[in-house]
């Protein structure tokens, strides 16, 4: 598998509603929906999130395979918890065998904690699969932009985490091309042991942190000839606007937020 | 004439399974033959770099199969290991994989995979340097200190040092002034002639491959519409402008005269040939006279 292939944190380009949304009603309902992901406390809770999820999932067409293929990297974490929450909750046992006690509370919460954490991850790449990095970061600036008043540098870490993002494919890509390059003069990457493994990496870190930093010193000099200068009187090419669906969203986001909120008061 | 290389309907299928899914090559059947310098042009995009990745099992077929001496690369992975070394390949931009501390570390390195004597190592790299043009003194530089020809050499030589059979080189003279790019063409050549080694080189410009190869191979969307002497390829003027490449101008020269009602051989793609052509019309003319 190429590295390239790796969907973490990844936009997918598209036309859905969610695509349209402006990104700081999305990252709103993003934290509005993992807000009510632990409000949830039982099987109604749950079932409203997932209707919500879904609904959402289905609207941004994105492929059910690329969502679910994100969910891989955790894969581990989540059979661990599962697992956790399986043997070890007090309660009523079903089933005993050395120090492993299964009981039915542990099977509930077993259930509702892997569909807790797969939600909140799903939730958080439905977010960036439909939301492209400029944007997301466009979003975020403008939403710490309060922050500027205690003087946090919220433009200089929005421009850090724009180049971060734009850079990271690009890095991906050369990684790619030198360790094919170095593999082309008998290189190897995969045999060996922890020592040689390490020793191998030497061909391909030290071209890249080369060309990482010519990169750097390319992007700052374009930055200023462009009279780039910080963030202050900067305006935007692209104005961010919220529109009459992002009022309906933020709405219905909070609606949803509450509801479950009440129904775990009262124990559903 | 021996096949030294073969792909068999071989296809490569970038980012599969993902909305970025793209056919990079579509049941493509290459052949490079023994001792042969072979040319392969094509537009930007059309699959080059992705072909020859194959040759030297870089790059996994999605489908087909790449035969190296008749045998499957892909068959075991010691197989798959041993043709990097049989078949060289050096990449587009070659200079910005250069690591080691001296030129002479950096040359030396494939040959150190190969697991060779020092003493076979320490010929191989001053013979490699030597094809490419590089001094004694420049081996004990710091390769990063070389300006950009000169690393470019020295990537080359890093690939040459192996001795593989077959060296394929990517855009080889991209980026570099005509002078530079004579030098370049003029070691692969040697290298050629010395060690009777099959040379593929890709290019996008008609002229550089024209005058050194003996056979073209063209590259258009992940398939091969044309393969054979320069002199055939360039008869297909029409398709070849219609895929962004065109002819080189000497040939489009002649095809026009030869539009024009001169009776003269357009089967010419380098200027001496052009010359001789030309003079050979107008002796036939006045002598018509
Ligand atoms: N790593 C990759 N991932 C996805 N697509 C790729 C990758 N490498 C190449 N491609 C795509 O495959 C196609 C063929 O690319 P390739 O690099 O083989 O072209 P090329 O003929 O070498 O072009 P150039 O003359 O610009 O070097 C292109 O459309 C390119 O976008
Ligand atoms: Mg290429």
């Amino acid at each position: 598998m190429a590295l390239k292939d790796i969907t973490l944190g990844q936009y997918f380009p598209g036309n859905s509603i969610l695509h349209r949304l402006d990104p700081r009603t999305k990252i709103l309902l993003t934290v509005m929906y993992i807000v009510a992901l632990f409000l949830a406390k039982q099987l109604v809770g749950y079932g409203i999130m997932m209707v919500v999820l879904a609904s959402a999932i289905a609207v941004s067409k994105v492929k059910l395979k690329t969502i679910f293929r994100g969910l891989k990297p955790i894969l581990i974490i989540i059979i661990i918890t599962a697992f956790l929450n399986l043997f070890w909750t007090p309660g009523q046992t079903i089933w005993k065998w050395g120090f492993l006690n299964l009981t039915v509370e542990g099977i509930w919460s077993a259930v509702f904690m892997v569909l807790r954490i797969s939600m909140l991850i799903l939730c958080t790449f439905l977010l960036t699969y439909t939301t492209s990095p400029i944007l997301l970061t466009d979003g975020l600036e403008n939403l710490m932009n309060p922050l500027k008043k205690i003087h946090v540098p919220v433009h200089e870490l929005s421009m850090m985490m724009s180049i971060a993002l734009r850079f990271i494919p690009t890095l991906i890509e050369e990684t790619d091309k030198i360790m094919s390059a170095q593999k082309a003069r008998g290189a190897d990457f995969d045999t060996g042991g922890l020592m040689d493994k390490a020793k191998a990496l030497i061909p391909l870190l030290v071209p890249l942190f080369i060309s990482a930093f010519r990169r750097a010193d390319e992007l700052a000099i374009a930055m200023e000839c462009r009279c780039y200068h910080g963030g202050e009187g900067r305006t935007r090419l692209r104005q961010l606007k919220y529109r009459k669906a992002d009022a309906a969203f933020l709405v219905g986001g909070l609606a949803v937020c509450v509801a479950v909120g009440v129904l775990a008061h009262f124990g559903l | 004439m021996e096949a030294i290389i073969q792909t068999e309907k071989l296809s490569h299928i970038y980012s599969a399974g993902t909305p970025f899914e793209h056919g990079a090559l579509i049941d493509v059947d290459f052949t490079a033959y023994r001792g042969e310098y072979l040319g392969i042009i094509g537009h930007t995009g059309s699959g080059k770099s992705t072909l020859i990745q194959h040759l030297n099992g870089l790059l996994k077929p999605t489908s087909g199969r790449v035969l190296f001496e008749g045998k499957d690369i892909w068959e075991t992975k010691e197989r798959t290991h041993q043709t990097r070394f049989q078949v060289g390949l050096v990449f587009q931009y070659p200079e910005y994989q250069l690591f080691e501390e001296t030129v002479y570390k950096d040359i030396a390195f494939g040959p150190r995979n190969m697991k060779l004597s020092e003493a076979e190592i320490d010929r191989r790299v001053r013979e490699a340097a030597a094809f490419v043009g590089l001094s004694d003194a420049i081996l004990e530089q710091s390769p990063f200190e070389l300006s950009g020809g000169q690393k470019r050499r020295v990537a080359i030589a890093g690939v040459i040092a192996m001795e593989p059979s077959v060296l394929i080189l990517d855009e080889p003279t991209a980026g570099l002034d005509p002078v530079g790019v004579e030098n370049i063409l003029s070691n692969i050549h040697d290298y050629h002639v010395a060690k009777n080694a099959t040379i593929i080189i890709v290019s996008h410009s008609m002229e550089e491959v024209a005058r050194t190869v003996d056979r073209l191979v063209v590259v258009n969307d992940g398939r091969i519409p044309f393969a054979g002497a320069p002199c055939e390829v360039f008869a297909h003027e029409e398709e070849l402008i219609a895929m962004g490449l065109g002819v080189p101008q000497v040939t489009r020269v002649l095809h026009q005269l030869k539009k024009l009602g001169v009776d003269v051989d357009d089967t010419v793609y380098t200027m001496e040939q052009a010359k001789a052509a030309v003079m050979a019309a107008y002796r036939a003319r006045k002598g018509a006279v």
